[in-house]
């Protein structure tokens, strides 16, 4: 079995999940310039929703194939997560947009606080089972192997960013975005509806975060009140390793930071001779994002920020 | 007489302040059932004003948005517990293990100052939310290290942590036992509570005293705008790296003080969490602002503690059961009141008449503000 291939493939998985959460994150960033840190626990939510109705499905019998129930679970999380996307924005950080701006950072750890523990009290503190409902099924692939699930997550990934693209570069409301996140003032004077624009921002963030949540815990088998702040965190480190505020860049700091990892958990221990095993990656992906903030300091696609504090 | 000019002014309210910090341990033991514990919280809360004020430099004074302060508590603590604990014993020399108490603590503020210069070299170009992020980044390593450093040398002990740190002596006395002075009986709390008042008043004081300083001015001045700071003259890169420096070292003794009291430390004390909640007790009480600092991290450290005895009889009272987890529902009465006090105010409970003046300027004429700061740091400056 080649190992490098499966490293590879393993940080690709990772990385598309990663890409779709980042996006989240710098979609936002782009307009408003703010660190939504409850966007980690959105994607949370997302994936105990769907898991929660995948199980009250099949608890009440409903036959239908693996990936029908895995939409129908879907289906309610994604407008679960994009009401509490808006509620967010509409409750914590638009009454603070001309606040210092240290005081939505606050607001939104105090969501973050709120949504986790509201979370356990709904779920409980223990770890979920992912139902299996999926074909789990190995495909060989020149000496490595690949389940149909880890296809799956990154076809639909893929299908996600290359529709997330097209909304943004091809219709009205993209535009709209685009020079909302330009400059709100202007793009208000040009009649574009900025609060209406800033609200779908956070929906369509919150429900790329559903989506990528139930990929996750698919992939894992597992959810539990807590992963959104791990999960949330490795993303945001990759759209700022991407250049934060750039959708490509979230995307390409996903998708590497997914690389790093896996191939950092793979070789780490080789690489330094036994001293520093698989437990570092979380620090190999740290010194690369720091080493590339050092030589680039917005980021790989960014462009120079302003002095803000 | 630069230090007394700065202090609050009636200088009668502030000895009366002072004996009730000495009188409140007393007041607490005997006024609560569960006293002890409270005066734990009370010594944990002291601890967390020096962090505050700490963090308060970097991101008040400097506006450096620290997300990895906790790092440097993590360093000062373990630098106390490996020369103060016999974990290390068989490796180090004799004459380096169990130094005095007060070589102890300035050790640790060398190494965590080390830390600092360490850690805030590399990100001197980075600006704003990079910056965070970075910070954020070492701050996981830091933590990450102190988890694994088992193997192959074990220097932290990983995940246990270490045990087994030696309480503070001096003069022959042995904080960790009680003592008894003029028929007064010491519990080790009460003397860790006035030690460390001793060591929170005097970090107070160094934090004032930078605040009207040229360095202080030259933090504001960069804060404000770093090119323009640059252009009259103050060399933004030792000025950005000592705020680092400071703000560490007050960390590192802040951490030493925690592991002495504790007797026992391990990385879970030191997770992001912790971080977040120095940078929250920064921003709500009031950013570059000392009392308001202070305020903040009283009340950060102290709610979810009173909350935890507080919420299980009122859930009680109100529904006759046990319907929800109390922990829970105390962390989330704390994320509510956070985003509430935030959103009613938003430049934080009690700030600086600066910042004030510049967020609502309606209640009085910026300019008028600026002079009447202008003539206080003029006062204090003699």
């Amino acid at each position: 079995m080649d190992i490098f291939l499966q490293q590879i493939i393993n940080g690709l998985v990772v990385g598309s999940v990663y890409a779709l959460i980042a996006l989240g994150y710098t979609m936002v960033y782009g307009i408003l310039q703010l660190i939504n840190f409850a966007h980690g626990e959105i994607v949370m939510i997302g994936a105990m929703v769907t898991i929660t109705c995948i199980n009250f499905l099949i608890g009440h019998n409903v036959n239908l194939p693996g990936p029908l129930l895995l939409a129908l679970g879907l289906a309610m999380a994604i407008p679960v997560t994009m009401l509490l996307g808006y509620l967010i924005e509409r409750i914590a950080y638009r009454p603070l947009r001309k606040a210092p701006r240290l005081a939505p950072l606050i607001t939104a750890i105090g969501v973050s606080i709120v949504l986790q523990q509201a979370a356990m009290m709904i779920w409980g503190r223990n770890y979920r089972a992912f139902p299996a409902i999926l074909p789990s099924d190995v495909v060989e692939f020149g000496g490595a192997s690949i389940t149909t699930l880890q296809i799956a997550i990154i076809a639909l990934s893929i299908v996600l960013l290359i529709g997330l693209f097209l909304l943004i570069e091809r219709t009205k409301m993209g535009r709209a975005m685009r020079a909302t996140a330009q400059s709100p003032d202007v793009a208000r004077l040009m009649g574009v509806n900025v609060n209406n624009i800033i609200s779908l921002t956070f929906m369509i963030g919150s429900a790329l975060g559903a989506v990528a949540g139930v990929l996750v815990a698919a992939n894992y088998d597992q959810a539990h009140a807590y992963m959104g702040f791990m999960i949330g965190l490795k993303a945001f480190t990759a759209a700022v390793l991407g250049g934060i505020g750039n959708l490509g860049g979230a995307v390409l700091g996903g998708i590497l930071l997914g690389l790093i990892e896996s191939i950092g958990s793979g070789y780490l221990g080789d690489l330094t001779g036994g001293f520093l095993g698989s437990q570092y990656k979380d620090i190999f992906a740290f010194l690369v994002l720091i080493l590339v903030l050092i030589f680039r300091p917005s980021g790989l696609m960014g462009e120079r920020v302003a002095e803000r504090a | 007489m630069n230090l007394i000019n700065s202090l609050p002014r009636k200088k009668g309210t502030l000895i009366a302040f002072c004996l009730l910090l000495l009188v409140l341990p007393w007041m607490i033991s005997s006024g609560f059932q569960s006293g002890s514990s409270y005066l734990r919280a009370l010594d944990m809360a002291l601890l967390f004003i020096m962090l505050a004020l700490g963090l308060n430099i970097v991101v008040g004074y400097a506006g450096l948005l620290d997300f990895g302060y906790i790092a440097f508590y993590a360093v000062g603590a373990y630098t106390y517990a490996l020369l103060n604990s016999p974990h290390l014993q068989a490796m180090l020399p004799s004459w380096m293990m169990y130094p005095p108490f007060v070589v102890s603590i300035v050790i640790c503020a060398i190494v965590a100052c080390v830390f600092g210069i360490m850690l805030g070299a590399p990100t001197l170009k980075l600006r704003g939310d990079y910056l965070a992020i970075v910070t954020l980044g070492f701050g996981q390593i830091v933590r990450i290290f102190m988890t694994n450093l088992d193997r192959p040398i074990n220097l932290t002990n990983g995940p246990q942590g270490i045990n087994n740190i030696l309480p503070p002596q001096f003069l022959g006395y042995n904080l960790g036992k009680p003592i008894e002075w003029f028929g007064l009986q010491f519990e080790p709390v009460h003397l860790f509570y006035y030690l460390i008042l001793f060591f929170c008043a005097l970090i107070i004081v160094v934090s004032i005293r930078l605040q009207n300083s040229r360095l202080g001015r030259a933090w504001v001045a960069i804060r404000e705008d770093e090119i323009a700071a640059n252009a009259m003259g103050i060399n933004t890169r030792n000025v950005k790296l000592l705020a680092f420096a400071m703000g560490a070292t007050f960390g590192g003794v802040s951490g030493a003080l925690f592991a002495s009291l504790q007797g026992f430390i391990s990385p879970e004390s030191f997770i992001l969490m912790e971080s977040i909640m120095v940078l929250s007790m920064v921003v709500l009480g009031g950013m570059g602002h000392i009392p308001g600092v202070i305020l903040g991290a009283i009340i950060v450290s102290i709610t979810p503690e009173v909350l935890r005895d507080v919420i299980n009889p009122l859930q009680m009272a109100v529904v006759g059961r046990k319907v929800v987890d109390p922990e829970t529902l105390r962390m989330l009465i704390f994320g509510a009141a956070m985003i509430i006090v935030m959103l009613v105010r938003p430049e934080g409970l009690w700030p600086s008449k600066r910042r004030r003046a510049e967020l609502r300027p309606a209640t009085k004429g910026i300019a008028l503000q600026e002079k009447d700061d202008l003539q206080d740091a003029e006062r204090n400056h003699d």
